[in-house]
């Protein structure tokens, strides 16, 4: 009874017939598509380039990943609550955010510091207001995704409304960025309000694909109500804001020659990167103080489990309507900023891959850690920005080779890595809103979530 | 007349290509109830799959006959592709099955953005163009201001269609795997304790639902003549919508919804506006959800607690 060794296979043997197996398909998978490459030759016709390496490359890759989560060790669960020692340990991250938020607030100028006026354009624009504007928007959506539980995919139309709000009524009434800011946050709401009041009685994947479908009424709208919105060409020459009524230009009347300092652009973006900062900790701070709200925990526990809100008098629509609303407002914050920014809009900024990157932003940051999604949003649009720099992978692997084309094959499979190993995402404990004696976090592994 | 004759023709040639897509996301939605958003670049994917066999074939083995090729096309893409779907079963849905209720469509999304980039980086940006095959036309009509035509790749849509549609009909229907699919999607548990294996189970819903998206990728290669890696998301719209419109979860209302949707797009371009006509498969989907959930033949869901 004991010779039974030789029958059952080792652990180290069926990992490697899986890890053979799985190299065996992804190489087969590679067939195709990535070995061979359709392209047209010099009188338009279609001809295969021959890339066969590419299937051992994808067979052994593979085979490696497939090895590589057998012998992982499996995760040990850990304790859903923390002891004094780990509580005390979480001082250390508050250190680091506070030195984060200085390192922010600094940023510009040290920025200035480091590679002078004329290399600054790019890193405040690129690394600052670029990645800020995604800061916003994934707290913007974190309030309906994250705390109220409602997967919206088509969050990018209310970024879309603010933007178009502002390019409208600037280009046609000459109304000022500092009034239009509220109204493209109003109509924003507004239309998070119209739209989101049908849509609400329907359970989650329902009301993510009919918040999909009317992301894309809304841009195909844009593309063809031409008389209104100048279709795909966009509406150009969007007028610039001012600081207090002194615009950044050159001259006696501009913003330098006020203050007597030597005319730069840079003034301009400082102040375009102060404006956006400035706007993102308005949504964090509204954020965090609705979370104490009754409306905010109404929000929370809709996440958890909308039957259980529902026998306890919560009034369910409202609740929702009133996340799709706030989180629309900010969009709309963020799109009329956006447009100030670019002086320009057109549909294609609005497409159905901002909407999926700032859903990427904030589940892979955390469904409702505020400070997860800013992470998520500097990670995904720093990295993709950094993606421009790398130039020198040219030289590896030859002139066609255009780093920026892998961001969104990362994003895609980084959502899917995520939601296999940390569902939750990266910053997964909660913070409680209500607590009996002092705060504590609770862990991933202690809520169960999700049955609305 | 002639106009809305010929529309008619067109309007059912894409309505069956949707309705084999629709199948897919039907199928899946009724077994795990999850919404596979990533289908519609499944389909997109097996297009190009069949691109580029059918360039191999003329290139390498220098095979022209148009019909031959078809059919090898056809068979390969949709082994392939059902390989395709299989590992990505494996790779980003099997695990989600006790996760709470939006991570497995999370994970869709998140594959369906990975395969359009995928194709993208793979096969290039610029729209492929296949030279055409089945061009021959009949004329229904004569003599009027306009002649209406029914051509070879149509005929041969729509036959495909049939065919295909009656085999997988004999599938769920008559075959011990069917029996399981059907058990599966009644009762799940039940099922495994009456020695359903519900994971292979699920694994061949997913391989049966790919290869019938990837005959719609060949034929609906061979009408446009021209594929793009961002095709997967609007003709994956318009299925889902189809399926939702025929009743999520039924099989025979995945058809009906894709030739109503077919339908409904054709006429809508020809008579109103070609420039909206996404907007009215994105409006259908929204009122169909909205007012009427469980769709033609759909059984309305009960919510247990």
């Amino acid at each position: 009874m004991m010779a039974t060794g030789s029958d059952a296979p080792s652990p180290a043997r069926t990992a490697l017939v899986d890890a053979a197996k799985t190299g065996l398909v992804a190489g087969l998978l590679a067939f195709p598509v990535l070995a061979l490459r359709a392209e047209p030759d010099f009188s338009n016709k279609l001809v295969l380039q021959q890339r066969w390496s590419w299937m051992l490359v994808a067979a052994i890759a593979g085979f490696v990943l497939r090895l590589l989560l057998a012998l992982a060790p499996t995760a040990k669960p850990k304790s859903a609550t923390q002891t004094p020692t780990e509580r005390a340990a979480r001082k250390g991250p508050k250190i680091f955010a506070a030195f984060g938020l200085a390192i922010i607030a600094a940023w510009p100028f040290l920025v200035l510091l480091v590679v002078g006026p004329s290399g600054a354009l790019k890193w405040i624009d690129n690394y600052g207001v670029q990645i800020l504007i995604y800061v916003m928007l994934g707290w913007g959506l974190n309030i309906v995704v994250g705390l109220a539980g409602l997967l919206d995919l088509g969050y990018v139309a209310f970024y879309a409304v603010g933007a178009y709000a502002y390019a409208l009524l600037s280009t046609t009434y000459g109304v000022s960025f500092w009034l239009c800011l509220p109204v493209a946050g109003i109509l924003a709401a507004f239309w998070g309000i119209l739209l989101g009041f049908p849509v609400l009685r329907l359970r989650g994947d329902y009301l993510a694909i009919v918040t999909l479908a009317f992301g894309e009424i809304i841009r195909v709208v844009l593309i063809n109500f031409s008389a209104l919105t100048n279709g795909d060409a966009g509406i150009a020459s969007i007028p610039r804001a001012t600081f207090f009524g002194l615009a950044f230009v050159a001259g006696p009347r501009g913003f330098d020659a006020f203050f007597g300092l030597p005319f730069s652009p840079v003034h301009r973006l400082i102040f375009l990167y102060y404006l956006i900062l400035v706007l993102a900790l308005v949504t964090n701070m509204v954020t965090l103080r609705l979370r104490r709200l009754p409306i905010g925990r109404a929000w929370e526990a809709l996440r958890e489990d909308e039957i259980a809100c529902r026998s306890l008098g919560i009034d369910t629509t409202k609740t929702k309507l009133t996340a799709f609303a706030l989180g629309a407002m900010f969009g709309g914050f963020a799109g009329a900023f956006f447009a100030v920014r670019q002086g320009f809009v057109s549909p294609s900024s609005f497409n159905f891959t901002e909407s999926a990157t700032i859903l990427a932003i904030v589940v892979l940051g955390g469904r409702g850690s505020q400070i997860g999604v800013a992470a998520a949003a500097i990670v995904i649009i720093g990295g993709s920005e950094l993606l421009r720099e790398l130039d020198f992978l040219k030289y590896v692997f030859g002139q066609d080779f255009d780093p920026t084309q892998y961001r969104m094959l990362l994003v895609g499979l980084a959502m899917v890595v995520m939601m296999n190993w940390r569902p939750r995402g990266f910053v997964s404990t909660r913070e409680p809103s209500i607590y009996l004696g002092a705060s504590k976090s609770i862990g991933a592994d202690l809520v169960q979530e999700g049955r609305g | 007349m002639e106009v809305f004759l010929q529309q008619l023709i067109n309007g059912l040639t894409l309505g069956s290509i949707y309705g084999l897509i629709a199948i897919g996301y039907t199928m899946v939605f009724g077994i795990i109830g999850m919404v596979n958003f990533a289908h519609g670049d499944v389909f997109m994917l097996s297009a190009f799959i069949g691109l580029i066999l059918f360039l191999a074939l003329q290139q390498f083995l220098g095979l022209h006959s148009a019909a031959l090729s078809f059919l090898i096309v056809l068979f390969l893409s949709m082994a392939l592709t059902g390989l395709w779907n299989y590992a990505i079963e494996r790779a980003a849905y099997r695990r989600l099955r006790g996760s709470f209720r939006l991570a497995p469509l999370i994970s869709a999304i998140g594959m369906s953005i990975f395969l359009s980039n995928f194709v993208y980086v793979a096969q290039g940006p610029r729209n492929k163009a296949l030279p055409g095959s089945f061009d021959e036309v009949i004329k229904l009509t004569h003599g009027g201001a306009y002649d209406v035509t029914l051509s070879y790749k149509q005929i041969l849509i729509v036959v495909v269609t049939a065919v295909l549609l009656a085999a997988f009909w004999y599938v769920v229907q008559r075959t011990p795997l069917g029996r399981a699919q059907r058990a599966c999607e009644q009762d799940a548990k039940m099922a495994a304790l009456l020695g359903v294996d519900v994971n292979r189970t699920i694994a061949a819903t997913f391989v049966i639902g790919a290869a019938l998206a990837a005959v719609a990728g060949v034929l609906y290669l061979l009408y446009y003549g021209v594929v793009n890696a961002a095709d997967g998301f609007v003709p994956g719209v318009k299925a889902f919508t189809a399926a939702v419109l025929g009743g999520i979860g039924s099989i025979p209302g995945a058809v009906i919804g894709g030739l109503l949707i077919g339908l409904i797009e054709v006429f809508w371009s020809a008579y109103f506006s070609a420039d909206y006509k996404d907007v009215a498969a994105f409006s259908i989907l929204a009122i169909t959800l909205i007012f009427m959930p469980s769709g033609l033949l759909g059984r309305p869901e009960v919510e247990k607690v």
